[in-house]
């Protein structure tokens, strides 16, 4: 499986330059400001709450993560003439973005990982439940794999890692968006838009502990096209 | 192994090749030819399956790069103008990923690199980081993942650009340890390297093929019987008039009354050219024969542009 064969290298990249831990510094030192400014800050609350309240700002540093883990994934090797290596050997340009997405993923749930740490302390001083924390914990890497897939489209369309950034960042705001829209226009389009939306309808059920297959479902697909869209543009970058 | 029929790329509204057509046969080295600029890498990126052509047929090995790409992939070893490189990976790990990737089974992973790392000249910096490397060892690190899958056909743009005249002859070394085992299609703008190892030439000049053939060849076709290069002080007018009945007269330059000369004209000419020059009462300052054939033939194809060496 050639995917797996571009992941690992890609995953390697990742652990053994500096900026991939940089970004999982910074965004877990935030995450963390956030976890005990405003979600154990304030008057005394339940566990439950203070656990939604940590995957409600955790569901907003993952998609951060993932803009910033993404942006090297395609756009780097444009940048350094790799990608005439990938495209001279025998390999689907699925491959490609299927790898390179895999290897982000991996190292996302990396960081996800990382911010285990929170609800334990909320275990060591009151009562969760795991079905909570597990559901959450679900929505934050399908929200994650949805970003990151948005993400690796970015990187394809862009010259270099910045502007991948940016496009994503674009993007990503644009789909958030999209439940504003479901304010202000009628029916059936404001169900349209507010079904879209990256984040309003879709993760609040994960955060308070409920898994519903709607939602999951939204996430995969979010996942596919977009990764199905950075194939084609690899596929029409060959024209050029 | 290859055949290609009115290969044509345009970038945009600019045909970087036009109308191209040559075969190449199994197990020859060729040379490409041309002047930076003249479509070499973008036909080498098609016939490596990176870029796909406006119009035309590439057959490589049976094989169309439009619609079976994958097969053809499946045959190539492609060395891009920069060679593609990961610098956090070592030498050994990246030939063994490329190898993987161009699908050598694990089992023969570790001999197939070992063999590479051996025609190249890498074996004593296996372990060392690519971005380490000098210019010359990634230029060889670029070599060697385009040949560690032993492919039929290895496409090489320019492997000794940037190079030290060492490192060029170590390269040229390396290129001529391919003949017989690979098809190898190299690019360069420099002559000397091409005529020393290749079979036979292609000279791309403004997205057109403009010659093709061995050195003799294509030194008969031209007519050359190569040149004399000379500097005379004295009158221009007389030194022009002395010269022409040994064939065609260029004044490459003219300053302080010395006269730069390139004669066309056979070299063994020399000690007449001389006898004549002294005998108009000219000052003959140099006497030589001039650069070697097949540059004098592409300085004719290539005529009227400037050229970068």
């Amino acid at each position: 499986m050639k995917a797996l064969l571009i992941a690992r290298r890609e995953l390697s990249a990742y652990l053994r330059t500096l900026s991939g831990y940089v970004v999982i510094a910074v965004i877990l030192a935030l995450n963390g400001l956030f976890f005990n400014a405003y979600a154990l800050g304030g008057a005394s609350k339940r566990s439950a709450e203070v656990l939604s309240q940590f995957f409600y700002y955790s569901s907003g540093f993952t998609i951060v993560a993932s803009v910033f883990i993404s942006m090297r994934l395609l756009a780097e090797e444009r940048q350094t003439g790799t990608l005439p290596l990938l495209y001279s050997s025998p390999l689907r340009d699925r491959d490609i973005v299927l790898g390179k997405f895999l290897a982000g993923l991996a190292f996302l749930s990396l960081y996800v990982l990382c911010t285990l740490y929170m609800p334990v302390l909320v275990l060591v001083n009151g009562k969760v439940s795991f079905g909570h924390v597990a559901a959450g914990y679900l929505g934050l890497l399908l929200l994650g794999s949805a970003s990151l897939a948005v993400g690796t489209f970015g990187s394809a369309l862009a010259r270099n890692q910045l502007l991948a950034a940016i496009t994503s960042a674009v993007m990503l705001v644009a789909l958030i968006l999209c439940w504003l829209l479901a304010r202000i226009t009628e029916q059936p389009l404001a169900d349209v838009f507010s079904a879209m939306s990256l984040w309003n309808q879709h993760f609040p059920p994960f955060q308070s502990g409920l898994i519903h297959v709607r939602d999951v479902v939204y996430y995969l697909v979010v996942t596919y096209v977009a990764l199905f869209a950075a194939t084609r543009v690899l596929e029409a970058r060959r024209w050029r | 192994m290859i055949q290609v029929e009115g290969l044509t790329k345009y970038y945009g509204e600019h045909a970087a090749i036009r109308d191209l057509a040559f075969t190449i046969g199994q197990g020859e080295v060729i040379g490409f030819l041309g002047l930076n600029g003249a479509g070499k890498s973008t036909t080498l990126k098609v016939l490596g399956c990176v870029l796909l052509p406006t119009a035309g047929r590439v057959v490589i090995d049976g094989h169309d790069v439009v619609s079976n790409a994958h097969e053809v992939r499946q045959r190539i070893g492609y060395l891009p103008d920069v060679p593609p490189l990961y610098e956090e990976m070592t030498v050994g790990e990246y030939l063994t990923y490329v190898a993987r990737l161009r699908g050598v089974t694990a089992r023969d992973t570790t001999a197939r690199v070992g063999e590479a790392e051996e025609k190249t000249g890498l074996r004593e910096v296996d372990g060392e980081l690519i971005s380490t490397l000098s210019h010359g060892y990634r230029q060889r690190v670029g070599v060697a993942q385009a040949l560690v899958h032993k492919p039929a056909l290895l496409i090489l743009d320019e492997p000794t650009s940037g190079l030290d005249p060492r490192q060029i002859v170590e390269m040229r070394d390396v290129i001529r340890g391919l003949k017989g085992t690979h098809t190898v299609l190299v690019s360069s703008h420099i002559l000397p390297e091409i005529s020393q190892t290749c079979d036979r030439l292609l000279i791309i000049h403004k997205g057109t093929l403009v010659a093709q053939g061995t050195e003799e060849e294509l030194g008969r076709k031209m007519g050359g019987g190569g040149s004399i290069e000379l500097e005379v002080r004295g009158d221009r007018a007389r030194a022009l008039e002395v010269l022409k009945p040994f064939g065609a007269v260029d004044v490459d330059r003219a300053a302080d009354g010395v006269l730069s000369l390139t004669l066309r004209a056979s070299p063994d000419e020399r000690p007449r050219v001389a006898q004549a020059v002294v005998g108009a009462g000219l000052e003959l300052l140099r006497l030589d024969q001039g650069a070697g054939q097949l540059e004098s033939i592409f300085l004719r194809l290539t005529h009227g542009q400037e050229v970068r060496a």
